[in-house]
């Protein structure tokens, strides 16, 4: 009798206890999804329209979209030609890590042959790599073939945003959505996606 | 119970044991009678915690938790406000002196043994302690919202990006925005005063009831429970009023000047405490020349650094402080205290302590050759004081320690 009894106390706590358990992990979700960017934080992150066609070949531009660096690059033929030369520096020429948007359309990683468009966030820790075109000896790369160096721990880039070997950032620097129109640049979103 | 207090105090005890509480924790707690300065940075650090507390309290009067208002709400506090610049240099100093104050007490720990048997969890909830005021401290950081807050918040946020396949979501969702805004800093500014600190003062109550049931450590590392007069009370012990009370306000008056000197004359610090670039408010769109974290961050950066992997670093920065909470059962030596340590003890702790504070300095320098390698052989002998800690200690001849205090 005894026995019985304790059996079906343990089998009730067990009940109880699962139930709780159900209902306390859907208790759970209001509290973690009021961390998720609010419908004001999404709206604000709409797409930017720029116009680049006062740019100077070689001259980059900072662009702000969701409040966060998209560079700009006009390239020049040159550059462009001499992109496949550092190639064997490069952890991944072909961005292949990454889910890149405009793969195998042109060596600048964007929708056009002349600009490249990629997020100024380093893919390490999230600084803002700064642009060195030159070709000459730096303090960080002796051989230093012009692209992008982070200073906050040293990831290095190549002028499209191609991330060197032995550098802590994981991956290429990423192509945001964008479309040319023209001499209109737009970034945040894909064409005819508006 | 002892019946010498007044109606008044009865009437009340039978009630709520005040009296009682007073005598078992506070008057009468026997504490071992012979111990050095060393053993005075507990009670500074509830000192700080206090000061913290009460400046914080007076820093959210003229605080404004948005992104447009942040920056300049600081600015009113430190001039429009009367004394407001004292109430903040207060409460940054008393940051700095947090961790001052708890990295000695730490290091005490580690140099008489103060985690050994029975002492294992009050050691448990001290890591806690300090593993949460790290994460306070960063919180607090980001708050005025001033270019280092807010690239110092970007790279630390950013590690959450390290963890593969739900790393990106996380870091948005630990923002709430797609860059460090207005969501974030309202988020950081809820736990910063109010779910961190109450998870602080839970833990350090923990930390002192687990203390006073297992007694207070001394730097001889002798067990005084072993020797106890017919009360059951500690022969080599004194009550801890008015012996204790008396050292600990001579070093709370000592630790007071040291506190105003720096807060009155340095409470920049020269840049370790507060940084110059956040003196600027934040541009999400350029990243200061140099990032390094404040003081008390520095020898994890510089683990972290010294990793050229994403993921590694940040395995290497957490490993760093977990293991911190294994001690207890990594050293395995019959002496709690260095004095009755072997050789090997004496070695290592002292190769430990000039690594540690080479971090802490690389940490707060830009990156160069050279000194990558060198926080990778400084991060490699971090790492090496605990892992070969059970084999040092267990193989080295230690001297007897002594029966009596």
């Amino acid at each position: 009798m005894e026995e019985k009894i304790t059996t079906r106390r343990k089998v009730l706590i067990g009940m109880t206890s699962a139930v709780g358990a159900v209902g306390a992990s859907f208790a759970v979700v209001p509290f973690i999804a009021s961390w998720n960017p609010s419908a004001k934080a999404k709206a604000v992150g709409g797409p930017v329209k720029v116009d680049v066609s006062k740019m100077q070949i070689g001259q980059k531009i900072q662009v702000a979209w969701r409040k966060q660096p998209v560079f700009v690059i006009r390239h020049s033929k040159e550059a462009l030609e001499s992109l496949s030369k550092v190639e064997s520096k490069l952890d991944d020429p072909s961005s292949l890590k990454i889910d890149e948007p405009y793969r195998d359309i042109n060596p600048t990683r964007s929708t056009s042959q002349e600009y490249t468009v990629i997020a100024g966030v380093c893919t390490h820790l999230g600084c803002a790599p700064k642009y060195y075109p030159e070709i000459e000896s730096q303090p960080w790369d002796e051989s230093w073939v012009g692209g992008f160096f982070c200073p906050c721990h040293g990831s290095m880039f190549d002028i499209v945003g191609r991330v060197f070997k032995g550098v802590p950032a994981p991956t290429n620097l990423k192509v945001p959505p964008h479309y040319f129109d023209g001499n209109i640049l737009t970034i945040g979103e894909e064409r005819g996606t508006a | 119970m002892t019946q010498k207090s007044s109606g008044f105090f009865n009437w009340i005890n039978a009630r709520l044991p005040i009296v009682n509480t007073y005598e078992r924790h506070l008057s009468k707690h026997p504490v071992p009678k012979k111990v050095n300065f060393w053993y005075m940075f507990g009670a500074l650090a509830s000192v700080v915690l206090i000061i913290q507390i009460v400046s914080g309290i007076w820093l959210m009067f003229g605080y404004e938790n948005t992104e447009e208002g942040a920056f300049a709400s600081i600015e009113y506090i430190m001039r429009d406000i009367e004394y407001g610049w004292i109430i903040r240099y207060m409460h940054t100093t008393g940051a700095s002196m947090f961790f001052a104050v708890v990295y000695l007490h730490m290091f005490r720990g580690l140099l008489y043994g103060s985690y050994h048997k029975p002492r294992e969890l009050v050691w448990v909830f001290g890591m806690t302690i300090y593993l949460v005021m790290m994460a306070e401290g960063f919180l607090g950081y980001v708050l005025p919202y001033g270019q280092m807050s807010y690239w110092g918040a970007q790279v630390i946020i950013s590690l959450f990006g390290a963890i593969p396949y739900i790393g990106e979501s996380l870091e948005i969702w630990v923002r709430g925005d797609y860059y460090i805004s207005g969501a974030t800093i309202s988020r950081f500014f809820a736990l910063h005063v109010v779910a961190l600190p109450l998870i602080l003062i839970a833990l350090v109550f923990m930390h002192l009831v687990a203390l006073h049931e297992v007694g207070a450590g001394n730097p001889e590392g002798v067990d005084i429970e072993k020797h106890i007069d017919e009360n059951g009370v500690p022969l080599d012990s004194v009550p801890f009023f008015p012996y204790k009370v008396l050292n600990a306000l001579v070093a709370i008056g000592i630790f007071g000047i040291v506190f105003s000197i720096i807060m009155f004359f340095f409470p920049e610090g020269g840049g370790y405490m507060l940084e110059l670039a956040n003196f600027e408010e934040a541009n999400p769109l350029s990243t200061p020349e140099h990032i390094a974290p404040v003081w008390y961050y520095s020898p994890y950066y510089a683990m972290l650094r010294a990793v050229p992997d994403k993921l590694g670093g940040l395995v290497v920065m957490g490993a760093a402080i977990a293991i911190l909470f294994v001690v207890p059962w990594l050293d395995r030596s019959k002496a709690a205290s260095i004095r009755y340590k072997g050789i090997l003890s004496k070695i290592a702790m002292t190769i430990f302590i000039i690594s540690w504070l080479m971090l802490a300095w690389l940490g707060t320098v830009p990156v160069t050759a050279l000194r990558t390698t060198l926080s990778i052989i400084g991060t490699v002998i971090y790492f090496a004081f605990f892992l070969l800690m059970p084999i040092y200690t267990s193989i080295e001849k230690t001297k007897p320690v002594p029966e009596r205090l």
